[in-house]
């Protein structure tokens, strides 16, 4: 198993967001969470990344135990993080946005290698290394939010809605991307109200609801049952 | 009265105001980045004067020699600060931060007086009466020098911003907090360098001071709103801005001296303020929010 994560509970002041969230996710797959809007996917994915600390439960990574780690170690780890809305460094450069990458000590020595790289997967990145983040439309601010995930060498990558505001052509042209990396031997956590393509694309899925894990399977199972269709596909 | 004087008068205000310009670039950093504005600001500057006054009557250092060491002690200084005590209130609404260093500020005030007493003093450099003849200008010596040494230290902190891992690194934390999480940045400990760069600068600012004023205990609050001002003509969180601010608040406060009287001159500081507050409220070099 790459990631485990067991019986965890989260909450933000008396609100309760997650509620005895356990999971698997083994490692070189594709496990998708999938849930409404408000359901605690972002809340999953910020406290799994350190961001949010959780009151009870554990998330261990490649064995180890990382609950209630800070951010940066659990990047250094090797759990790297395309975060809802980019979160791209608006004012500073293409390039240098792929430079804060690369600041975790796993990645420094490499982030010359690795930025090339990226300009191959991302020509668009490399032809406006020099513009301002923020002036970048919004699919090349995902492409950019992705190839800042990768300059950090992460073994684990979580996607949060990355598909999110995007023209139809740009989220089949993320979806590529997410699958690509996959095969290059990436770990993938993807987290989407885009349901079915989610589905189709994961191995394996989880379904969340009001902060509960409430269904889990393979991720054809999980197109093809009724409750899901009904709720999620509106089939 | 003879264009000549109003000229060597305004460069004269050029040069503090380079100085200035350097003590509002620290609270200026420390704000863009932290999101806490120093209300220890002048405060820590005094420190910093004493620190060089007792150096230099001691030892009988330069204040110029000295300031590498001094901006070096208020780094520490300053990083400690933020690491043991900002840090936990870093949360916290607007307020409790406001009080947290209003207390560090008094604390100090009081610490000076404690330790010094009351009365002002000063340093006096065997070259603080030279001064440079360029035609009909007339230049202090002491005030050149420190201006220069000011535009030194403020190049630097443009430098290390721009280009150094560490330096783009603090940047980033101002422009996406949330994004410098995610891509794994140390966020508090780069808060705590940046304190420490800001309290480095306006440690550096003391040292020049010294030489341009007397230090006293109660001049703390007087440079803490004097810096806040000169940010806000500037534009907050603008580099460039806490320097043009400077700048600018140097040369109002010396014309003022010479067109009206000395004591007018932070009638005409605070004019100015308003000025840019009715007809640019983001600052001259600031970003609209």
């Amino acid at each position: 198993m790459s990631l485990v994560v067991e019986r965890l509970d989260l909450y933000y002041g008396d609100a309760q967001a997650l509620s005895e969230v356990s999971l698997e996710v083994g490692a070189r797959r594709i496990v998708a969470i999938v849930g409404a809007n408000g359901a605690g996917k972002s809340s999953l994915i910020r406290t799994i990344a350190g961001i949010e600390k959780p009151r009870s439960g554990s998330i261990r990574f490649k064995g180890q135990d990382i609950t209630g780690l800070e951010s940066y170690r659990i990047c250094d780890l090797g759990i790297g993080q395309v975060a809802e809305g980019r979160q791209v460094f608006p004012s500073m450069s293409v390039q240098e946005n792929l430079e804060m990458g690369a600041m975790i000590p796993r990645a420094r020595a490499k982030a010359r290698a690795t930025m090339s790289r990226v300009y191959e997967l991302f020509p668009r990145l490399a032809e406006r290394r020099g513009q301002a983040a923020g002036t970048l439309s919004g699919g090349e601010q995902q492409m950019l939010a992705i190839g800042r995930c990768l300059m950090g060498q992460p073994e684990l990558i979580m996607f949060d809605e990355p598909s999110l505001g995007l023209a139809p052509a740009l989220v089949q042209e993320v979806f590529r991307t997410i699958r690509l990396l996959h095969e290059a031997g990436h770990t993938v956590v993807l987290v989407e109200q885009n349901v079915a393509v989610s589905l189709k694309l994961a191995d394996d899925a989880y379904v969340l609801e009001n902060g509960r894990i409430v269904m889990s399977g393979r991720g054809e199972e999980l197109l093809h049952d009724d409750r899901v269709r009904q709720a999620y596909l509106g089939l | 009265m003879p264009i000549e004087l109003y000229l060597n008068v305004a460069l004269g205000g050029v040069l503090t105001g380079l100085v200035y310009g350097l003590m509002a670039l620290g609270l200026s950093v420390i704000f863009g980045v932290v999101r806490v504005v120093n209300f220890a600001h002048g405060e820590m500057m005094t420190l910093a004067m004493y620190a060089a006054v007792m150096l230099f009557v001691y030892f009988k250092l330069d204040p110029l020699l000295l300031m590498l060491p001094i901006m070096a002690t208020l780094f520490l200084f300053g990083y400690a600060m933020q690491t043991a005590v900002i840090n936990p209130f870093i949360t916290r609404p607007e307020h409790s931060q406001f009080i947290l260093l209003v207390a560090i500020a008094i604390i100090m005030i009081n610490g000076l007086l404690m330790f010094f007493g009351p009365n002002a003093r000063n340093v006096l450099v065997d070259y603080a009466y030279d001064s440079y003849q360029i035609g009909p200008i007339l230049l202090d010596k002491v005030r050149v020098i420190a201006a220069l040494a000011a535009l030194a230290v403020a190049a630097a902190l443009f430098a290390f911003f721009r280009y150094a891992p560490t330096g783009k690194a603090i940047r980033a934390c101002a422009d996406n907090n949330r994004g410098a999480l995610v891509v794994g940045l140390n966020v508090k400990r780069l808060y705590a360098l940046t304190f420490g760069l800001g309290s480095a600068c306006v440690g550096a600012a003391g040292c020049m001071m010294v030489l341009l004023v007397d230090v006293t205990p109660m001049l703390g609050p007087t440079y803490t709103l004097l810096a806040f001002v000169i940010v806000i003509v500037g534009g907050l969180g603008s580099m460039g801005g806490a320097l043009l601010g400077g700048l600018l608040v140097g040369v109002s406060e010396a014309l003022a001296g010479l067109v009206l009287t000395p004591s007018a001159k932070s009638m005409v500081t605070f004019a100015l303020l308003i000025l840019v507050l009715l007809l640019r409220p983001q600052g001259l070099l600031g970003r609209k929010a």
